[in-house]
């Protein structure tokens, strides 16, 4: 192995307090900037998750006022110049509004939630600890790369303010609908819209190097790439995706914003261009961006699956080539988004056969966690619980997947709450309880404080039941032909009979969103009044337990040195039923790789 | 599941329904398979005292054999779906079978514009109604989808038929239908605020009665009276 350019661990500059905003706002310690971009994702949950209340009552009862909107005084709604009264008159979701709220509610969980948590918060945090560094190659690149997304998010929630509203052409802005004013009604809210993604870009760019950077030049001594955690395989996969995939869609809501603002028409018809090209360069990003919001989520339960099953992960190889094909192929499948939309279909048997084969990767990797929890000795914490949920949720969500891949079926299936229902057992099912799961496993570490036991496990509960109450009955409102996107779905009289299964959909998710307060509230007791976690409360093998609670600044006192993988879990000829990657080996003999 | 599907009264829409059932019960199948295992796990396999994890940490054999056995069941899938589509959206249109109307997508109706007798869109005995198709039954119709505006989606759920009208293009669509009656066009594709309100009616009608609506309604063709 080549010299690292950066010396790891070297010791801590000082040790002098940094006051309160080098600390706390403007800090550049990995761990810190890590946290940050957990309080933001979270913020941003339930903000995204409120949006998403906002929608299901609108189904549920269309075109009723909201609960407790009654309390607004009449004048307000009469007077009319205020933003609630514009927004929202007579505390009625109108059709405008609506298509706000199903553009806003994916744009922030897709763009501001799991990807801040899951690579943001989780990335940052647990790349140095687990490769042994001191902190990232880049540090202040990594505290502007959570600034700027602060600022994208600022730019994006502002959109809600502006007149016109925000941008309500959906997540995937198809154009022509995004591109003029007389098409929706929105004008600046759907430039903010663009503005903001194309500072996210920025601020996903900067992490990508940071991470790629740092996974290859700052691993310690002994840390091969192939001694990596799945989690650090899975992020670093990820990163390169980001890096590749993102400058797509900035270079696309580049054409769009020139298109809106500068009269070009590269999506524009009677100016020459073409509508569809929008959906290729939107889909050539999107469907990368699917697996970056998933892959964390498979490394992360991965590694916890594997310690809490006492046992090595199974297949460590196979998961990671998974994670590679799965990354490679994920750049050839993105026409499978856009079978009925014109596209040739010829070309659309081809994104089929792509597709079929993408799903292999995923099937792999779900065989492996079976066999990683085989003969295993399974301790039924919340974060296995929660990991447990990912793998069974991601199986509904990867199988759902192969209905639309059949190019027949896609035909009436495309554009109904069948999609609605995949994409949300992938990205809650999945990323979301890899994210709780992450949550509840690493919070010691984070915090110094063991989470609620009992009560995290009754959110888990209550989560799982209210999660599949939620949207397993949205496959059924998609086999009956119910459109997404819609704003009353009473309007059709095919679509009446369905009306109850809205209604019963929405009570789960408002459940389901009352459930939340139980993570805040363990959350928040935890970090005050949590007991005190010692060094490795989990008997876990990376390097991250191998340090305190929460880490010092500059993580470790030493360097580590790694003799061996991380998953030597139950070695028969080692009397403790973990062996951390950096315990020196026995004189004579060296147990693990 | 497969009991909500809306009737079918299309010739293809049979065949989607069988694809469709033939995935419903083959993911079926494959999530209890894996469920029982799982769940069978967690039970023999729960920590308790005198039980320790074995050291397991892979096989190669198995590795490949559910890497051979997904991917063959996938191609499985490929092979099936293949003839199907091909039929839908790539059969050429035979000369045999004019265009019966140009659908036109605007915000936020559906134009449809009859070719009339001489069967040429574009000429004087040209009908063009809103939000109404009356179309004839056990008939292979062609339609001709284009848009206005924005990319809206020509939905039919009782036909199974789904196609975008897409700005700048001209995309042609056929069905035949097996069954007289009235059915809902649905938009399926985000087209703005009236998005929800863009609905339309496919009147499939028997041969007698389509005649009687096309001489009530259609032009006179007054080319051929006049010399």
């Amino acid at each position: 192995m080549s010299a690292p350019i950066s010396t790891p661990a070297s010791p801590a500059p000082s040790t002098a307090p940094d006051g309160f905003i080098r600390t706390y706002l403007f800090s550049l310690d990995h761990k810190m900037i890590g946290k940050q971009f957990l309080w933001f994702g979270l913020i941003m949950l339930f903000l995204g998750g409120a949006l998403a209340l906002l929608i299901r009552w609108q189904l549920a009862y269309p075109e009723t006022q909201l609960p407790g909107m009654g309390m607004v005084p009449e004048s307000v709604w009469d007077e009319g110049s205020s933003w609630l009264a514009r927004t929202l008159p007579y505390g009625v979701i109108g059709p405008e509004l609506y298509n706000a709220l199903v553009t806003m509610h994916a744009t922030i969980m897709v763009f501001f939630v799991v990807a801040p948590i899951l690579v943001g918060c989780f990335g940052n945090y647990l790349i140095p600890l687990m490769i042994g560094t001191d902190d990232m190659a880049f540090p202040v690149l990594n505290m502007l790369s959570f600034w700027i997304t602060v600022g994208a998010g600022v730019i994006l929630l502002s959109s809600f303010f502006v007149a016109g509203g925000a941008a309500a052409s959906g997540w995937t802005a198809y154009t022509p609908l995004s591109v003029k004013e007389i098409y929706t009604g929105v004008g600046a809210g759907q430039d903010l819209w663009c503005f903001s993604l194309i500072v996210l870009g920025i601020g996903s760019m900067l992490g990508a190097i940071n991470y790629i950077t740092t996974i290859v030049n700052m691993r310690t001594e002994g840390m091969t790439y192939f001694r990596m955690p799945l989690t650090i395989w899975s992020l670093f996969i990820v990163a390169i995706l980001l890096l590749l995939a993102m400058p797509v869609l900035t270079a696309a809501l580049a054409l769009l914003l020139f298109d809106r603002t500068l009269g070009t028409s590269f999506f524009l018809t009677e100016g020459g261009g073409e509508p569809i090209l929008w959906q290729h360069l939107f889909w050539f990003f999107g469907h990368p961006e699917v697996y970056i919001l998933i892959l964390p989520a498979m490394g992360i339960v991965s590694d916890i699956l594997s310690v809490f099953s006492r046992k090595p992960i199974f297949g460590y190889h196979a998961m990671v080539y998974a994670m590679l094909a799965i990354a490679f192929l994920g750049w050839i499948v993105w026409g499978h988004h856009m079978f009925q939309s014109g596209m040739s279909p010829l070309l659309g048997t081809t994104f089929m056969i792509s597709t079929m084969v993408i799903a292999v990767p995923s099937a792999i990797k779900t065989f492996n966690w079976l066999g990683t929890l085989y003969r295993g000795s399974i301790q039924f914490t919340t974060p296995m619980l929660h990991s447990l949920a990912f793998v069974s949720m991601f199986m509904i969500g990867g199988l759902s997947g192969i209905y639309m891949t059949s190019t027949p079926v896609d035909m009436y299936i495309h554009d109904t709450f069948f999609i609605v229902a995949h994409i949300h057992y992938v990205v809650f099912g999945g990323s979301i309880f890899g994210i709780f799961a992450a949550i509840h496993y690493w919070f010691p570490k984070m915090f110094g404080r063991m989470m609620n036991e009992p009560l995290g496990k009754i959110h888990f509960v209550l989560t799982f039941l209210s999660f599949n109450a939620t949207f397993f009955p949205m496959h059924i409102l998609g086999v009956g032909g119910h459109m997404r996107r819609l704003y009353n779905p009473m309007q059709y009289e095919f679509l009446q009979p369905l009306q109850p299964m809205n209604e019963f959909i929405t009570t789960s998710a408002l459940i389901m969103g009352a459930t939340q307060f139980l993570l805040i509230t363990n959350v928040v007791w935890s970090f005050w009044k949590g007991p005190l976690a010692d060094k490795n409360p989990w008997q876990a093998n990376t390097l991250e337990w191998t340090t305190h609670s929460p880490p010092g600044h500059g993580n470790f006192s030493t360097a580590p040195v790694v003799y061996r993988g991380p998953y030597e879990y139950s070695m028969p000829q080692w009397e403790t039923d973990f062996l951390p990657q950096d315990q020196p080996p026995e004189k004579g003999g060296s147990p693990g790789p | 599941m497969l009991d909500w599907l809306p009737e079918n009264v299309s010739t293809y829409g049979e065949d989607i329904d069988g694809l469709f059932a033939i995935i419903y019960y083959f993911t079926t199948g494959i999530l209890l398979l894996v469920l029982l295992a799982l769940v069978t796990f967690l039970v023999l396999y729960r920590q308790r005292p005198g039980h320790k994890a074995s050291y397991i940490k892979g096989n190669a054999r198995l590795e490949w054999i559910w890497t051979g056995v997904t991917l063959a069941l996938l191609v499985v899938m490929v092979i099936l779906s293949r003839p199907l589509w091909a039929t839908i959206k790539e059969r050429p249109r035979p000369d045999s079978s004019p265009i019966t109307a140009q659908v036109r997508g605007n915000q936020f109706n559906w134009v449809i514009l009859y070719a009339g007798p001489d069967n040429q869109i574009g000429t004087a005995d040209d009908l063009q109604v809103e939000n109404e198709l009356h179309v004839l039954v056990h008939t292979d119709i062609w339609l001709s989808l284009v848009s206005e505006d924005v990319i809206h989606s020509f939905f039919v759920p009782q036909l199974r038929l789904k196609q975008d009208a897409v700005p700048g293009r001209e995309i042609p669509v056929w069905f035949q239908a097996t069954s007289a009656g009235d059915y809902e066009i649905a938009c399926a594709e985000l087209c703005g605020f009236g998005h929800t309100t863009m609905r339309g009616w496919l009147h499939v009608l028997p041969p007698d009665a389509y005649e009687a609506w096309q001489r009530q309604h259609w032009p006179h063709n007054t080319n051929e009276d006049t010399p």
